[in-house]
């Protein structure tokens, strides 16, 4: 049987890679070609051959010596938000579109020189992390294989296009509001946004501190758990990142055990609760997205799971609550970008601060200036309390309605995003319809929880899309198996945009 | 909560932004939209409830971790200073700083 | 009213002071670059104190240990101020000198809140409140002046050569613990000496070197005047950049004057922060800044919230070396000293120490103790010295000289001016003879020396008694003066028997002996 490189499962590249049926270099050439052939997609930001070549030569000697591990040898690519040593590091920005970073990010150096995955390059996202459609890109919007005059999502847009597009069998994303789960959904890949404090934040250029994780995107949810297990793990240099017992479980083990349990019978989901939100399926979600999910949910029950309706009334309030939080952390982690140590400066200026202040001006996008402003003036005197402190009440009641819907349920299912991708420039002029869109991914981030994105159909328009899967807090195991489940009686994870076979 | 021009003026200086005349007016009614929105916050009673500012607070307690007080980081100047727009002898070069 | 120094009839003047000490640590607060002074302009900024993207805090357990200390120190030794739980949170403003865009600080829950120090001016005691005292990373520094060769340091220097600062981030990160006090201080005295009495507690439990020099104790003083008896404050101002208490007693001075003066001509003080100019011995204002004060502070997301337990102020207080106060009340008690002259002793560790070994050598507290406060303090401030200095003569030899006092084997002049001979060094045999005491402890080494130089108290009546009559025969005016009534000629006769006996004659004996003779 012949594998088809371009899409197969991490683990069935091992096992070639394994039996010597091809080379990680070979691997590395596949994927590189197709990188370079598919650069209108604008998914990679830097590509550097030789570095790569390097990489996959390393991981061939590792190979050859009988060191390797599940991953060693794989290609992927990481989200442009992640430092690296060897490729610059822009998070899509203007700011830093010449930086090079003297150190790597903790995930890199977990899943490239840990666990020996071979790095292709950079991915383009929205510049730092702030967007839904990857338009805010200073190097350009990225477009969905799918249908290349439509978005792929953000922020990690370039992640979910490359591996849609088979650029790439594997690639890092991170998840503010969303980011991992909507361009997952959009592109029809799996993805997952862990507990907050699984995956180091050291070396992921911040965005909002409070919110981001850094996660997984690939095919399906197996890919996923190999990725994450090989990303995730208490770090000393983020404060945040959790060194408790139950992080101190590998995942992996949680998923196969989780998987094993029930798989050789008709029933492997017997006894799984899935809470339904009756607030995820009001008005604004648009019929095919429901109608998809619905489905999902379906085949979930049909492999045993029993369908459990909920509320989680403050849906809605996650909104506001977010649009305040993340600004607010935001402007504050985007204050070191003054021109003084790295990043752009202008060219032309008065004075100190003038320098300062057009160096922002100039580097800085439309929508990170938006949410600067809107981050200063939360927190800015006299307005703290009602809108800072508020928010942050509002994000603990919003927690305690997860808390108090996961006593009637194991999962949490529902729709990723409202509607499927849209057109290229089609919400780019109104940011709060923008913002409207990320209702259902909201409330997960804010509380911390991990949340998942598995394919699970098609709209009217052809376009995919996503079945989001919330759990509780360190139960990424026991989701990624029953969406390894799923993924076994299902192939949505499985199609590939004709364009890129 | 409605931002005004002065308003806008205000807050662009202390983000340390520069934002032309021409920027002005359709930013402001961007974010008077966005204010807008957050402006929801404000019906919600939430006497008595400790803002949460760690997720995970909500389901256990997490206190800070402390490092052991070592000397970890040695020089890299020169790599640290690698970005730097302009510099010389080891310094960050800025204009004239005034006290 | 009480008068105090410098200060108009009518007026009274309110301080408070903040104080940025620096914790002795060996790395920074939020990273693991070493704190050391002096270094190379960044070799000492990690990626971290630069603000790199995508670095981030860990907070040094040794800089919550020094804050806990000083938690403990200013109560007495009582953990009710350290917060079980105190937060972290960011100061956002701009300044090339600041990496992140915001200093990372403590501001709604510090970790020591409330405690007091005890001043003493003048004889008088005081208490002075502390508000608070927090954690807090500092910043770096902007270079004035950068020519390409080299730079000069500080704000002073000639139009920069080619209009630009350099920045160097060495000193970014460094842990600060900032002490707050009430506005309890009411004169430049008072603050002079609460700020002397925290430099004292804060290197007396090893949290801060103490070195005004380098920057390491700096004090901010907010000054503000109101009419005698008026209840609401006088608006302040704050004065900055004072790193020497020298100049912190002449910058409220000056700002008191500048203050008085404003008002009486009918003007206003404005809020505001001010420079101290130590050149020209002024405050000026600093360009104001716009929006200053618009900080927008919130906890530092970065970073949870820090949890003291009282197993670990417990351990902490355990490994605490005993407090000036708690020392002084011992001194008190033990000694039979004054608690004037406990306190002073107890003004550093390193004093405690030389005083306890000097009672040890001369087998005298209060000698020792009188000692300590008179001849040692004068050597050691007409020096410009510290008591652990290797040019202070060794306890040994110093408590020979006190112990051969109180036997009155010399008199006190012949034991001050040998103290003096030690510590000038200008007697090679006395220097010889430091090594033999040090070294053998020996006391009869001593009683040799002071016999072979004639220096040995002569107690012996017969030959006082000789010498009287000499004197007497000698100096028939200033007898026929002290006859008529004339007491100061005494005074004479006396000064002609002690030079006569070469400082060695008992001085109450001679005075005894020379009336008895005179009446006669």
């Amino acid at each position: 049987m012949s594998l088809n490189l371009s899409y197969a499962s991490l683990k069935s590249l091992r096992a070639a890679l394994d039996s010597k049926q091809v080379s990680s270099v070979e691997l590395a050439e596949h994927f590189l070609a197709r990188a370079e052939d598919a650069l209108s997609l604008n998914a990679f930001l830097h590509i550097d051959r030789g570095l790569t070549l390097s990489q996959a030569r390393a991981a061939d000697a590792r190979i050859a010596k009988g060191e390797a591990g599940a991953l060693t040898g794989i290609p992927m690519a990481h989200k442009d938000i992640f430092v690296t040593r060897s490729w610059r590091s822009t998070a899509g920005s203007k700011m830093l579109a010449d930086y090079v970073s003297p150190f790597d990010a903790t995930v890199v150096e977990k899943l490239n020189h840990g666990a020996g995955m071979v790095c292709l390059g950079k991915l383009n996202c929205d510049e730092f992390a702030m967007g839904s459609s990857n338009e805010n890109s200073a190097f350009g919007a990225v477009k969905n294989p799918w249908d290349t005059s439509r978005i792929p999502g953000g922020s990690s847009g370039g992640s979910a296009a490359a591996v849609a597009a088979g650029l790439t069998p594997a690639a890092t994303g991170t998840d503010t509001g969303g980011s991992l789960r909507q361009p997952a959904a959009m592109c029809g890949i799996s993805a997952i946004k862990p507990t907050y404090g699984r995956v180091s934040r050291y070396g992921m250029i911040a965005f909002a501190s409070s919110l981001d994780q850094g996660g997984p995107m690939a095919r399906g949810a197996e890919d996923c758990a190999l990725l994450l297990d090989a990303m995730a793990g208490f770090d000393e240099r983020d404060s945040t990142s959790l060194n408790n017992k139950q992080a101190a479980t590998p995942i992996l083990a949680r998923f196969s055990e989780a998987y094993a349990s029930n798989a050789s019978t008709g029933a492997p989901l017997q006894g799984v609760r899935i809470g339904v939100p009756q607030e995820f399926f009001g008005e604004g979600l648009s019929a095919d997205v429901r109608a998809a999910v619905e489905a999902a949910i379906g085949e979930f029950e049909k492999l045993g799971a029993t369908r459990v309706e909920i509320s989680l009334p403050r849906t809605r309030l996650s909104i506001p609550a977010y649009y305040v939080i993340a600004p607010a952390e935001a402007s504050s982690n985007l204050s070191r970008f003054d021109g003084v140590r790295y990043g752009h400066r202008a060219k032309e200026y008065r004075d100190l601060k003038d320098m300062i202040e057009r160096s922002r001006a100039e580097g800085f996008g439309a929508e990170p200036k938006r949410r600067i402003l809107t981050g200063a003036w939360v927190l800015s005197h006299g307005y703290y309390d009602a809108y800072y402190l508020q928010a942050q009440r509002v994000r603990r009641l919003i927690a305690q309605d997860f808390q108090e819907a996961f006593k009637s349920c194991d999962f949490i299912m529902g729709p990723v995003a409202p509607t499927t991708a849209w057109k290229i420039g089609e919400k780019n002029n109104d940011p709060v319809a923008m913002y409207l869109e990320d209702i259902f991914t909201l409330g997960v981030s804010l509380a911390g929880l991990p949340g998942m994105s598995v394919p699970c159909g098609f709209g009217a328009d052809k376009m995919p899309v996503g079945l989001q899967i919330i759990g509780n807090y360190f139960d990424e195991g026991r989701m990624l198996a029953a969406a390894h489940q799923y993924q076994q009686v299902t192939d949505w994870h499985a199609r590939t945009p004709e364009a890129f076979r | 909560m409605e931002l005004h021009p002065d308003d806008l003026k205000r807050i662009a200086r202390l983000a340390r932004i520069a934002v032309s005349d021409a920027e002005l007016a359709p930013l402001q009614s961007q974010l008077n939209g966005i204010f807008g929105l957050i402006d929801e916050l404000q019906a919600v009673d939430t006497k008595g409830l400790e803002p949460l500012a760690h997720p995970l607070d909500v389901v256990q307690h997490l206190p800070q971790r402390l490092r052991d007080d070592k000397i970890t980081e040695l020089d890299q100047r020169e790599a640290n200073m690698a970005n730097a727009p302009a510099s010389e002898n080891g310094l960050f070069l800025v204009p004239k700083v005034l006290e | 009213m009480s008068a105090k120094k410098g200060i108009p009839t009518g007026w009274e003047v309110v301080i408070g002071l903040e104080t940025h000490t620096q914790l002795s640590t060996a790395s920074k607060i939020f990273s693991g670059s070493s704190i050391a002074f002096g270094a190379e302009p960044n070799t000492q900024a990690s990626a971290i104190d630069l603000a790199l993207p995508g670095t981030l805090p860990v907070l040094n357990k040794a800089a919550v240990e020094c804050a806990i200390k000083f938690g403990l120190a200013v109560n007495g030794g009582d953990d009710r101020h350290i917060a079980p739980r105190s937060v972290f949170a960011r100061k956002n403003y701009f300044y090339p000198d600041l990496p992140k865009g915001y200093q990372i600080s403590q501001f709604e829950l510090p970790v020591v809140t409330g405690g007091s120090v005890t001043i003493n001016v003048d004889g008088v005691e005081k208490v002075i409140r502390l508000t608070r005292a927090h954690l807090e990373e500092d910043a770096g520094k902007s270079v004035h002046g950068y020519v390409a060769e080299g730079y000069v340091e500080d704000g002073y220097a000639e139009e920069p050569a080619h209009g630009q600062s350099g920045i160097d981030l060495n000193r970014a990160g460094v842990p600060l613990l900032e002490i707050v006090s009430e506005p309890d201080m009411r004169s430049a005295e008072e603050a002079v000496a609460y700020a002397k009495a925290l430099h004292g507690i804060v290197t007396w439990i090893g949290i801060c070197d103490g070195n005004m020099q380098e920057g390491s104790f700096r004090c901010d003083a907010n000054v503000s005047v109101r009419k005698f008896g008026d209840e609401k404050l006088g608006t302040r101002a704050e004065i900055k950049n004072v790193n020497s208490f020298r100049f912190l007693e002449k910058a409220i001075n000056y700002e008191i004057r500048r203050q008085i003066e404003l008002i009486e001509d009918g003007g206003k003080v404005v809020q505001e922060t001010r420079l101290y100019d130590a050149e020209r011995d002024e405050t000026r204002s600093m360009r104001s800044k716009e929006d200053a004060m618009d900080y927008r502070y919130f906890p530092d997301p970065d970073l949870l919230p820090v949890e003291i337990s009282r197993d670990w102020v417990e351990e902490v207080c355990a490994a605490m070396p005993e407090l000036p106060e708690t020392a002084a009340a011992r001194l008190v008690a033990e000694d039979g000293i004054t608690i004037v002259e406990a306190r002073l002793i107890t003004q550093s560790q390193a004093f405690v120490r030389y005083y306890e070994n000097l009672r040890e050598y001369s087998g005298s507290a209060k000698r020792s103790a009188r000692w300590m406060l008179g001849e040692i303090s004068a050597f050691l401030n007409r020096e410009q010295l510290e008591i652990d200095d290797p040019e202070v003569p060794s306890e040994s030899v110093v408590g020979t000289i006190i112990a051969s006092e109180a036997a009155q084997e010399i008199s006190k002049t012949v034991a001050r001016e040998q103290f003096q001979a030690l510590c000038d060094k200008t007697e090679a045999d006395i220097q010889a003879l430091t090594k033999i005491i040090e070294k053998h402890e020996l006391r009869q080494a001593w009683i040799r020396y002071i016999e072979s130089k004639g220096l040995k108290q002569v107690s012996n009546a017969g030959a006082i008694e000789k010498m009287i009559d000499d004197v007497i025969a000698a100096n028939p005016k200033s007898v026929e003066e002290y006859k008529a009534g004339k007491e100061k000629a005494l005074n004479a006769l006396f000064g002609q028997v002690m030079k006569a006996s070469n400082k060695t004659a008992n001085p109450a004996q001679v005075t005894e002996i020379l009336k008895r003779k005179l009446a006669s």
